[in-house]
């Protein structure tokens, strides 16, 4: 139990995917004009993190991991360098259910969210919280916990970022700076304050 | 005519990092020195020439309800064909970009181009625009790295530049620019200077 909170812990601050790894960023430069799309969005992405790494877990330890097919008699069979295609594929059929999950019964985030629900895929976040659990070596609960909490702690951020957006719109900013380069900006500064929570332990 | 613009455009006017905000991830991370962000563009500029011819000639069979599986099974080939050819003729290059090479999969210029150009176009405009996108991506790439390493380790290339302190020279490093959230700084400055002078030409071009 205290395992899966520090985990969690970790994921969502001192080892935030979207402002310590940098990780996702399109979505999160692109979806964070208004705090509400950015929570929708920020939901969604705990959702597909939280289904997609689990499986992900079971795929990789029980079909593409080196001996892990020794129960089909395959004992020295080395598919890992299949997990790149495999991750995708689960990502971009979730996402794709998710998609039209929400355009049935939310059809107003459904358009408010665009091309960017699409781009889920890629965000690489996502990819990403899978790659990273296979490199630390979870166990299945731990990639449940994982999952969950690399979602929050993305969610998390864009929700922050959004609100700081909001907040700039009554400010007054050079003509070129509007817009994209200050998020730019913003987000180096966002991201210099999570790289000082890195010395935290649970 | 139109086919050039659909190779010069995306260079500086819809540049694909600055203008469309498509791509960013890697920009970010492979940018502290010159060679890998090479190494990195060329992958890149290869990966989103294949799959925009690709995903255009099958843009009329594809059913649009699986067409995201399919693209990414498209996208994800190339990458893997890319990765093993960088880990068989550059080892050493393929250990310093580590996972950068396999995101190239999740990288959205890719799968942002083949959703908004490949699959409403034939396969040579859409060969010219990926060409153009990877193009743009690489120039911005290439100069926030070029700035990360000279200003960062006083080198360009792996040549010395500015002489550090630690090898008894008189430039100290910036700490600074080791860290990724310097990327956002050049980026940011990046694009304000971009979208000045686009709207500066904009209006020279309503006083004509």
């Amino acid at each position: 139990m205290i395992d899966s909170s520090d985990i969690i812990f970790k994921a969502v601050f001192t080892e935030n995917l979207a402002l310590v790894f940098l990780l996702g960023m399109c979505t999160y430069l692109a979806v964070s004009k208004n705090v509400k799309t950015a929570l929708g969005l920020g939901l969604a992405v705990i959702l597909v993190q939280t289904i997609t790494v689990p499986i992900n877990h079971l795929i990789y330890q029980h079909l593409l991991r080196q001996g892990a097919l020794a129960w089909a008699g395959y004992p020295e069979l080395d598919l890992s360098y299949l997990k790149l295609i495999s991750f995708i594929g689960v990502i971009a059929a979730l996402v794709q259910t998710t998609e039209m999950v929400m355009e049935r019964f939310f059809p107003y985030l459904f358009k408010s969210l665009g091309i960017f629900l699409p781009l889920l895929t890629v965000n690489c976040a996502i990819l990403g919280g899978s790659l990273f659990m296979v490199q630390r070596n979870y166990y299945f609960a731990e990639s449940v916990a994982y999952g969950f909490g690399v979602g929050l702690g993305w969610a998390l951020a864009i929700v922050i970022f959004a609100a700081i957006r909001e907040r700039l719109q009554e400010s007054a900013i050079p003509e070129g700076l509007q817009g994209l380069g200050l998020a730019f900006i913003v987000t180096g500064l966002l991201s210099l304050g999570f790289n000082g929570l890195s010395g935290l332990e649970f | 005519m139109r086919f050039r613009n659909h190779l010069l455009k995306p260079i500086i006017q819809n540049n694909p990092i600055s203008v469309q905000i498509l791509g960013l991830c890697s920009a970010l991370a492979v940018t502290q020195s010159l060679l890998p962000a090479l190494v990195m563009s060329i992958a890149v500029i290869c990966v989103l020439a294949f799959s925009n011819v690709v995903i255009s000639l099958l843009r009329h069979i594809m059913p649009s309800s699986i067409r995201l599986i399919l693209e990414m099974t498209i996208i994800a080939s190339a990458v893997i064909v890319v990765d093993e050819v960088i880990k068989t003729f550059a080892p050493e290059m393929s250990q310093i970009l580590s996972v950068f090479v396999a995101l190239i999969v999740t990288n959205c210029i890719i799968l942002g181009r083949a959703e908004s150009f490949a699959s409403i176009h034939g396969p040579l405009a859409s060969l010219l625009d990926g060409i153009g996108n990877g193009i743009g991506y690489s120039l911005l790439l290439i100069f926030v790295a070029t700035v990360r390493e000279i200003f960062g380790r006083g080198t360009l290339l792996g040549e010395v530049v500015l002489l550090p302190l630690s090898s008894g020279g008189w430039y100290l490093e910036n700490k600074f620019m080791a860290l990724p959230a310097s990327a956002f700084f050049i980026l940011g400055i990046c694009t304000w200077i971009i979208k000045s002078y686009l709207n500066k030409t904009k209006i020279n071009q309503r006083q004509d």
